[in-house]
C-alpha cells in the first residue's frame, strides 16, 4: 500500500517542523544581521525553538493518552510507520530538547568569539542535529532512522569543527568525521543484508519475516546484526570502538562535547533500542539461539566498555578526556538494560533505560558546564584547573561534588538510584556476571571520580584566578546539581509517569 | 511517652539538622560552631538514653519501630500474562526504622562516642564550617546504619559514612591523608559494593511477596528486613519453593559469602584491613575516635544482623571458618603490635586483634558469644576512643606518638597518664574494666564449641599484655626528655571525656548486666532456628 504524506500529517510532525522552521529563520536573521550585533540573539531564538519543540511533543503525549483512555492504540504511524509518534519516542524527543536546551543556555555568555568565530552558526547548526536525534527515536524504518542518523551526524561534524582556527578542533573534526562515515558505513551494510533477507526496511515487517528467514540465511543474519552492532558501537563509543571519543571531546568545544555525549549517544541508543528490541527480541521464536547469542554480545559490549572507560580514565589528567571516559563508561551502563533478556521475569527495561538516561543528561552536562567556567578562569583543562575550587567558589564546588556523586553512584542522587534500579534487573534476571562487572566498575569509578573533588578540596588555590560565573551558565549548573538530587531522592514521580506512558505491547511490537 | 514521638527518627536526623545549623553560622567563630555541634550530637544520646530507660527486652522495640513507604517503584507488569490475575507489580523500598536489644547498645555506643569525640574537636585548627557539618553528617549516616530496618535504606545510609569520612580523613589528617582517604574510599567501595550485590540477591527472592487480595494478586518486591526474616522462616515463601524468586543453596552461599566479605572489611578482618591501618595513622585523632570506636562496629553489627540472622545454616556449617579467622585476626594484630614503634599503630593492631574476638564470639552461635560479641564492640568502642583522645591530646602538646622519642610523660602530665594507664589496662582485659567482660564471654562462649581453637585465641590477651604495657609504660615512665617538661595538663574540655570514658569503661566492667540485660532476646530467633538444625 502506498501512502502520502498528507497535511493532516504535519500534526505528527510538528516539533520537528518547528524545528527546522526555526532553523531557517535564524539563519536568515544571521545572515541579515550587522555585525556589531551580538549573536546572543540567535542563542536565545534557539532556545524558543527548543522549549516550543518541547510544547508540541508534550501535546503529543497529551493526545495519545486521550486515545489510550478511549481505547484506542496510543501510537500512530506516518507513512505506513516509517514515522511513528508512540510514548517511547516522545519520551526521548523530551530528553534530547531538554538537554539541548540547557546546552544552549550553558553556550549563552560562556561561548566566546575568540573560540568560535562565528557564533551564530553554532547555535542554528545544533537545531538540525536535534531533529536528526529525534528522527532517530521517532521512526519505524531502518531508512528513515539511517536518515536521521546521518542528519545529526553531517551537523555535528560541523559543530566540532566550528572553532576554525585551532589545529585541536581541526584534528578532532577530522577524526570525528573518519569514524562517524565508517560507523555509518557498517550500520547501512548491516541494514542492507537484513533488507536482503527480509525484503523491507521496516522494522514490524522485519521482525515478522526473521523467523522465516532463519532456516534459511541464519549466517547472513548473524552478519547483519554483527555489522550493525559494530556500527552502533562505534557511534556509541562502546569499547573497543571509543578510541576517537577523547580526541574529539577534547577538540570540540565544551557545548559541543556535551552535545555529543549526551544527545547524541542517547539517539544512538534509542536506536539501537528500536531495531533490536522490534527484530531481534521477540521475532526469533522459538529458534532462540541467534536471539540469546545477540543479547549476550550486547552484555558483552556493555561490560569492556565499563571496564575500559574507567580503567582508561583512571590515569587522566585532562578533565575533558576524563569526562569522555567516564561517557564511555555511561554509554555501557545504558546498554545493560537491553541486553538483559526480556523473556524472563524482567522489572523494567524502557524504565530503567529512560531513567539512567535523565540520570546521565543532567550529571554530564552540569559538570562540563562547570568545566568549561573553570578551565576559563584557568586557561587550561587539566584537572588541576579545578586546584582549590572550594575556596575560590565554595558553592559551584558544592554544586561539583552533588553531580560527582551522582556520577560516581552515590547515594543520595539521580546516579546511585539509576545504577540500583539497573542492577536489581540484572539481578532479578539472573546476570550476576554483568551485575558484578557494574558494581566493581562503579567502585573504580569512586576514586576517578574523587579525583576531582580532591583537586577541588584538598589542593591548593590560592594563587589560582577566580571564577567569573554567568547567570545563564550558573542556572544550568544548579539546574542540574539540584535535579540530580532531587531525582535521587523523589525518583518515583519520574518513574511512575514513564510507566504510565511507556508500554511494551505498543511501543515495541511494532505494528 | 517516646512512644508517641519518632524518636527513632529524631535520632537519626537531628546530626543533619545541626549540620544545616552549622553551615548557615559564620566561619570564623569555631567556638560557636563547636558548641553547636556538640548540642546536636548530645540531644540524640540523650534520646538514646531515654530509651535504653524505658526498653523492655521482653517486648522489644516494636513499640518504637516506624514504617513508611519511601519508594514504590512500578515495574513492568507486562511481564505477567492477565491470566495470572497480577494487579501491580513493584519494587518497593520503605523507610522503616527498629530497635531491638542488637541495636540499642550500639546506638549508645554511637550517642557516647560521637559526643566525646565532638568536645575532643577542639583540636580541629582549621575550615571549621566545613568539618562540623561533615561531623554532623556522618553522625545520620552512622545511627541510620544501626537502625536501619530495610536493606537499602541500610546501604544508604551505609555509603552516607563514606563521603564524610573520605573528606575529614582527607582534608584534616596528617602528612599521608590523601593516600589515607583513597584507601580508605576504594576499600570501603568495594565493600559496599559487594555488599549490594548481596543485599540485591536477597530482594530479589527473599524480599519477594505476593499478596491476594479483592482485585487480584499483588506482587512486590521489598528491601524490608522484617519480611526477608518472615520469608526466610515460611517454607511457603517464593524463595523456599522454588521458581524465578527461589533462593537456592548456591545462592544461598553466594549471599552469605559477599555479606561476609562486605562486612569483614569494615571490621576487618585479615586480609581487608591495610585500609584501617592507613586510616588510624594519618586521620585527625577526633575522627578516629569515631572511627575506631564506631565504623568498625558496623562491620559487627551487619555481621550480626545480615550474615548470622539471616543465614542460619551457612553460618552453623561456616562456623569453624569465622572461628579460624578470628583466630587469625587476635594473634596476627596482636604480635604485630607488639613490634610497633608509632603508638597509633600499637593501637590499630590492637583493634585488629579485638575485632578478631568479635569474630569468635560470633562463630560460637550460642547466646553468651552473641552477646559477648556485642559487648566487646562496645567495650572497644569505649576503649579505643579513649585512647584515641589521649593520643591526640598528646600530640596537640608533643607532635608526636612515636614511642622512642616519648617517655616520662607521667612526671609532666600525671592526670593524662594515668588515664592512658586506665585505658590500657581496660584494653589489655584487667577484669573490672570492660573490655575484660567482652573478651570472657566471648571466650567462653567458644569455648562451648572449639575448645582447641579458643584455647590458642587466648594467647592473644597474654600478647595483649605485651604490647599495652610495652607501649603505655615507654611513654609515661622511663627517662623523661628535656623537651617535655614544660607540657600543660589536659585542659578542662579534654579533661571531661576522658573521665568520663574511663567512668563507662569502669561501669560496664563492674555491671555488666546493664548492657546484657537488653541484649537478652534479640536472638531468640536464631538460637532457636541453630537448635533444630542442629537437632536440640
Amino acid at each position: 500500500m502506498i501512502t502520502t504524506l498528507t497535511w493532516s500529517d504535519s500534526w505528527y510532525l510538528a516539533p520537528e517542523i518547528v524545528l527546522a522552521a526555526f532553523t531557517i529563520a535564524l539563519a536568515v536573521l544571521d545572515l541579515a544581521l550587522p555585525r556589531r550585533v551580538g549573536r546572543d540573539v540567535i542563542g536565545w531564538g534557539a532556545l524558543v525553538g527548543l522549549v516550543l519543540a518541547g510544547v508540541f511533543v508534550c501535546w503529543h503525549i497529551h493526545d495519545l493518552n486521550v486515545w489510550k483512555d478511549a481505547g484506542k492504540d496510543a501510537f500512530r504511524n506516518v507513512l505506513g510507520g516509517s514515522w511513528r509518534v508512540d510514548n517511547f519516542g516522545n519520551l526521548l524527543k523530551l530528553a534530547f530538547l531538554g538537554a539541548t536546551a540547557l546546552i544552549v543556555l550553558a553556550s549563552l555568555g560562556t561561548v566566546r568569539d575568540r573560540e568560535v568565530p562565528i557564533k551564530g552558526e553554532f547555535y542554528y547548526l545544533i537545531l538540525p542535529a536535534v531533529i536528526g536525534a529525534m528522527a532517530m527515536s521517532s521512526s519505524g524504518d531502518m531508512l528513515t532512522m539511517y536518515v536521521g542518523m546521518e542528519l545529526l551526524s553531517i551537523t555535528t561534524y560541523v559543530l566540532v569543527a566550528v572553532r576554525k582556527k585551532s589545529g585541536q578542533s581541526a584534528e578532532a573534526a577530522f577524526k570525528y568525521v573518519v569514524t562517524g562515515g565508517t560507523a555509518s558505513a557498517f550500520v547501512l551494510y548491516g541494514m542492507s543484508f537484513l533488507y536482503g533477507v527480509t525484503g523491507t526496511t521496516h522494522l514490524a515487517s522485519i521482525g515478522q519475516a526473521l523467523p522465516g528467514a532463519l532456516a534459511d540465511y541464519r549466517a547472513m543474519i548473524y552478519v547483519a546484526f554483527f555489522l550493525m552492532i559494530v556500527g552502533f558501537a562505534l557511534k556509541l563509543a562502546l569499547a573497543p570502538f571509543h578510541a576517537w571519543a577523547p580526541d574529539v571531546y577534547q577538540g570540540a568545544p565544551t557545548p559541543v562535547t556535551a552535545f555529543l555525549a549526551v544527545v547524541a549517544k542517547g539517539a544512538a541508543m534509542a536506536m539501537v533500542y528500536r531495531i533490536f528490541l522490534n527484530t531481534a527480541q521477540f521475532a526469533t521464536g522459538d529458534d532462540s539461539q541467534v536471539r540469546d547469542d545477540l543479547f549476550l554480545a550486547l552484555g558483552v559490549l556493555a561490560a569492556a566498555a565499563m571496564i575500559v572507560g574507567i580503567a582508561g580514565a583512571l590515569k587522566q589528567q585532562n578533565a575533558k578526556r576524563l569526562l569522555a571516559l567516564s561517557g564511555v563508561a555511561n554509554a555501557g551502563i545504558l546498554l545493560v538494560p537491553l541486553s538483559l533478556d526480556l523473556t524472563n521475569l524482567h522489572s523494567s527495561l524502557f524504565s530503567e533505560f529512560v531513567y539512567y538516561l535523565a540520570a546521565y543528561v543532567l550529571m554530564n552536562i552540569g559538570a562540563l558546564a562547570v568545566l568549561t567556567l573553570v578551565s576559563r578562569s584557568s586557561g587550561h583543562e587539566q584537572l588541576s584547573a579545578f586546584a582549590g575550587l572550594y575556596h575560590r567558589a565554595p558553592w559551584t564546588a558544592a554544586a561539583m561534588t552533588a553531580l560527582l556523586c551522582s556520577l560516581a553512584g552515590l547515594p543520595i542522587t539521580a546516579g546511585f538510584y539509576g545504577k540500583l534500579y539497573i542492577l536489581f534487573a540484572t539481578v532479578q534476571t539472573g546476570e550476576y556476571w554483568l551485575a558484578a562487572i557494574l558494581l566493581g566498575t562503579t567502585v573504580v569509578s569512586y576514586y576517578v571520580y574523587f579525583s576531582f573533588i580532591r583537586q577541588m578540596y584538598m589542593r591548593g588555590g590560592e594563587n589560582e584566578p577566580s571564577v567569573r560565573m554567568t547567570i545563564p551558565t550558573g542556572v544550568v549548573i544548579w539546574v542540574c546539581a539540584a535535579g540530580s538530587v532531587a531525582l535521587g531522592i523523589f525518583p518515583k514521580p519520574v518513574l511512575d509517569w514513564v510507566d504510565g506512558l511507556f508500554s511494551l505491547t505498543t511501543d515495541f511490537l511494532a505494528r | 511517652m517516646l512512644e508517641d514521638i519518632p524518636v527513632l527518627s529524631l535520632i537519626v536526623w537531628l546530626p543533619l539538622l545541626g549540620a544545616v545549623v552549622t553551615l548557615l553560622m559564620p566561619k570564623q567563630n569555631a567556638r560557636l560552631l563547636r558548641w553547636t555541634a556538640i548540642v546536636f550530637s548530645v540531644v540524640p544520646l540523650v534520646l538514646g538514653l531515654l530509651l535504653f530507660a524505658s526498653y523492655e527486652p521482653i517486648l522489644g522495640g516494636g513499640a518504637y519501630a516506624e514504617h513508611g513507604t519511601w519508594l514504590s517503584v512500578p515495574l513492568n507488569a507486562e511481564a505477567w500474562s492477565a491470566s495470572q490475575g497480577v494487579t501491580s507489580y513493584r519494587l518497593v523500598f520503605n523507610y522503616l526504622l527498629g530497635i531491638d536489644g542488637i541495636s540499642l547498645p550500639l546506638v549508645l555506643l554511637t550517642g557516647i562516642v560521637s559526643t566525646m569525640s565532638a568536645l575532643a574537636t577542639v583540636h580541629i585548627h582549621k575550615r571549621w564550617k566545613t568539618f562540623y557539618p561533615l561531623f554532623l553528617l556522618l553522625q545520620t549516616g552512622m545511627y541510620g546504619v544501626f537502625l536501619a530496618r530495610d536493606v537499602v535504606l541500610f546501604f544508604i545510609f551505609f555509603e552516607l559514612t563514606l563521603l564524610p569520612m573520605f573528606f575529614l580523613i582527607g582534608i584534616w589528617g596528617y602528612f599521608g591523608k590523601e593516600k589515607a582517604a583513597n584507601r580508605f574510599l576504594l576499600y570501603n567501595g568495594l565493600g559496599s559494593a559487594v555488599m549490594l550485590l548481596g543485599f540485591l540477591i536477597l530482594i530479589a527472592t527473599l524480599g519477594f511477596s505476593a499478596t491476594q487480595t479483592a482485585g487480584g494478586v499483588e506482587l512486590v518486591y521489598s528491601g524490608s528486613y522484617d519480611t526477608m526474616l518472615a520469608n526466610l522462616a515460611d517454607p511457603n515463601a517464593a524463595a523456599n519453593a522454588g521458581g524465578a524468586m527461589f533462593l537456592s543453596g548456591n545462592l544461598r552461599w553466594a549471599a552469605f559469602i559477599l555479606l561476609l566479605i562486605a562486612f569483614g572489611i569494615k571490621l576487618p578482618f585479615f586480609p581487608f584491613h591495610t585500609w584501617m591501618l592507613k586510616v588510624h595513622t594519618e586521620a585527625p585523632p577526633s575522627v578516629v575516635m569515631i572511627h575506631s570506636g564506631i565504623l568498625l562496629k558496623m562491620g559487627v553489627y551487619g555481621l550480626i544482623r545480615f550474615v548470622a540472622l539471616l543465614f542460619p545454616g551457612q553460618i552453623d556449617s561456616w562456623a569453624p571458618v569465622l572461628a579460624t579467622l578470628g583466630v587469625i585476626n587476635i594473634l596476627y594484630g596482636a604480635i604485630l603490635a607488639c613490634a610497633q614503634k608509632e603508638f597509633k599503630l600499637v593501637l590499630a593492631y590492637s583493634s585488629i586483634s579485638h575485632m578478631g574476638i568479635v569474630l569468635l564470639g560470633i562463630a560460637s552461635l550460642n547466646e553468651t558469644g552473641f552477646e559477648g560479641a556485642i559487648y566487646q564492640a562496645v567495650s572497644h568502642g569505649l576503649i579505643s576512643a579513649l585512647l584515641f583522645l589521649i593520643v591526640g591530646s598528646l600530640y596537640e602538646r608533643t607532635g608526636t606518638t612515636r614511642l622512642d622519642e616519648l617517655g616520662g610523660l607521667a612526671r609532666s602530665l600525671p592526670f593524662t597518664s594515668g588515664i592512658l594507664l586506665t585505658a590500657g589496662l581496660a584494653s589489655l582485659g584487667l577484669p573490672g574494666l570492660s573490655g575484660f567482660i567482652g573478651e570472657f564471654l566471648s571466650f567462653l562462649g567458644l569455648f562451648d564449641t572449639w575448645k582447641w581453637l579458643t584455647a590458642i585465641g587466648v594467647l592473644g590477651v597474654l600478647f595483649a599484655a605485651v604490647y599495652v604495657l610495652r607501649g603505655v609504660l615507654a611513654m609515661i615512665h622511663g627517662p623523661m626528655q628535656e623537651k617535655w617538661i614544660g607540657l600543660k595538663e589536659a585542659r578542662f574540655i579534654e579533661a571531661l571525656p576522658m573521665v568520663a570514658l574511663t567512668a563507662l569503661i569502669v561501669l560496664l566492667g563492674v555491671y555488666p548486666s546493664l548492657l546484657t540485660d537488653l541484649m537478652q532476646h534479640g536472638f531468640d530467633g536464631l538460637l532457636k532456628e541453630l537448635q533444630t538444625r542442629v537437632g536440640g
